[in-house]
């Protein structure tokens, strides 16, 4: 079997298939946490930046990618972890924020908070903490439907 | 002395993991559940910010050792953390007055660190001010809403910031691992960020109606390892002993 050096963007394709093991409807590329693809003699260099330095999906993110690019064939496969710039809810894709906004998690906006209820739509919101169930996220509630909801805070 | 730059990393790792250990004997029991969750995750930020900074302490030694090395096979003369943050939970108010009097220190530290010489330093702190901004402003709100709360949290918030206060002047006064990095442009002056902590501080203790304490007299001894608290070495017993007992361990 002969298996060709698959080209940069092949290789972006395949990390877009790759799901947050957090939050699964969004996928590594649409949390903007992949940096840089490249190729370093017969060695793949995926750069990944963390979200929060104590998340716990990290290394979980790691073994992922290294699982998926195996499956395809690569064989050696070096991952690098990069702090600066520290990621940024900005990286976030358009594609990854209608994902969260219909998962039921109102995606981060630069005003702080979120434009509305990610089920009624109600602009009535208020907010209950700055932290929720995973670090990423902070726990808002809404004043027309009486839910509370989960909130992708800016970073 | 060691090395100044790995006493230096020890230093901030050291903060961070004690105070990240301390917050997380909240996790299950704290008053309601949002602040469980708001605490845990706080924990959880200090912890991963103490991978960052003892994984570079334990690179700069080269002795063969790693973070998990200096967070669980110390002893508690070799950790170099500030006296305050050793200190007790108490109650809540207690243990939200303490993250207060840090995260009041911390940030503006942080961003101090962010023009660093040392790319590797400026980027963990780069990193650690993103969470810590959020870590103030919780402590903050918290700090002045049981402050200017009923008689009895006013009561015990007071109560918590006597206690406290002989443990902040620690935070800024410099030795000669500070002037060391200093010179090299590694990291600022500490006095030179006690007019600012002062104003901020206080700006929240009148909001709060809570009376800073006239004697500025401060303990000392936790960040150069001279004489830390009774305090630390207990919490090292339950914080180190898995790995004391089964060297190694993994699952
Ligand atoms: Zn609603």
């Amino acid at each position: 079997m002969v298996i060709e050096r698959p080209s940069i963007d092949t290789v972006w394709g395949w990390l877009s298939e790759v799901p947050d093991p957090e939050i699964p409807v969004i996928s590594l590329t649409d949390l903007g946490i992949v940096r840089d693809v490249a190729w370093a003699g017969d060695t793949l260099e995926v750069t990944v930046t963390p979200t929060y330095s104590g998340c716990p999906a990290t290394t979980i993110i790691n073994l992922d990618i290294e699982t998926a690019l195996r499956e395809r064939g690569v064989e050696n496969i070096r991952l690098k972890r990069q702090l600066s710039p520290a990621w940024t809810t900005d990286w976030l894709t358009a594609e990854g924020r209608e994902k969260l906004e219909r998962y039921g998690i109102a995606p981060p906006r630069p005003a702080g908070g979120p434009e509305h209820c990610p089920l009624c739509k109600s602009p009535d919101v208020e907010r209950i903490s700055q932290f929720g169930s995973t670090p990423c996220k902070a726990q808002w509630r809404c004043r027309a439907c009486l839910e509370p909801f989960d909130y992708f805070k800016c970073i | 002395m060691s090395d100044p730059l790995f006493e230096y990393l020890c230093r901030m790792g050291d903060n961070t993991l004690v105070l990240g250990h301390r917050v997380s004997e909240w996790c299950g029991v704290a008053p309601v559940l949002e602040e469980d969750i708001a605490l845990a995750n706080t924990a959880l930020d200090l912890i991963g910010q103490t991978q960052l900074w003892l994984g570079l302490a334990a690179e700069v030694e080269d002795a063969g050792r790693d973070a998990d090395a200096l967070a669980f096979r110390r002893d508690v003369w070799d950790f170099r953390n500030l006296l305050l943050v050793e200190q007790p939970n108490g109650d809540f108010g207690r243990t939200m007055m303490r993250q207060f009097l840090f995260d009041a220190w911390h940030l503006p530290y942080l961003t101090a660190l962010m023009d660093s010489k040392d790319a590797r330093i400026a980027a963990i702190a780069e990193k650690s001010a993103k969470e810590v901004t959020y870590h103030l402003e919780r402590s903050t709100d918290t700090v002045i809403g049981l402050g200017d709360g009923t008689e009895e949290s006013h009561n015990r918030m007071q109560a918590a910031l006597d206690r406290l206060w002989p443990y902040v002047g620690e935070m800024f006064v410099g030795d000669a691992v500070d002037s060391s990095l200093q010179e090299r442009g590694l990291a600022p002056d500490p006095a030179s960020l006690r007019p600012g902590y002062d104003e901020l501080v206080g700006d929240v203790f009148t909001a709060a109606t809570l009376k800073r304490p006239e004697d500025d007299f401060a303990h000392k001894g936790g960040k150069t390892g001279a004489r830390h608290s009774e305090h630390l070495g207990h919490m090292l017993t339950q914080m180190q002993w898995l790995q004391r007992a089964y060297p190694d361990a993994t699952w």
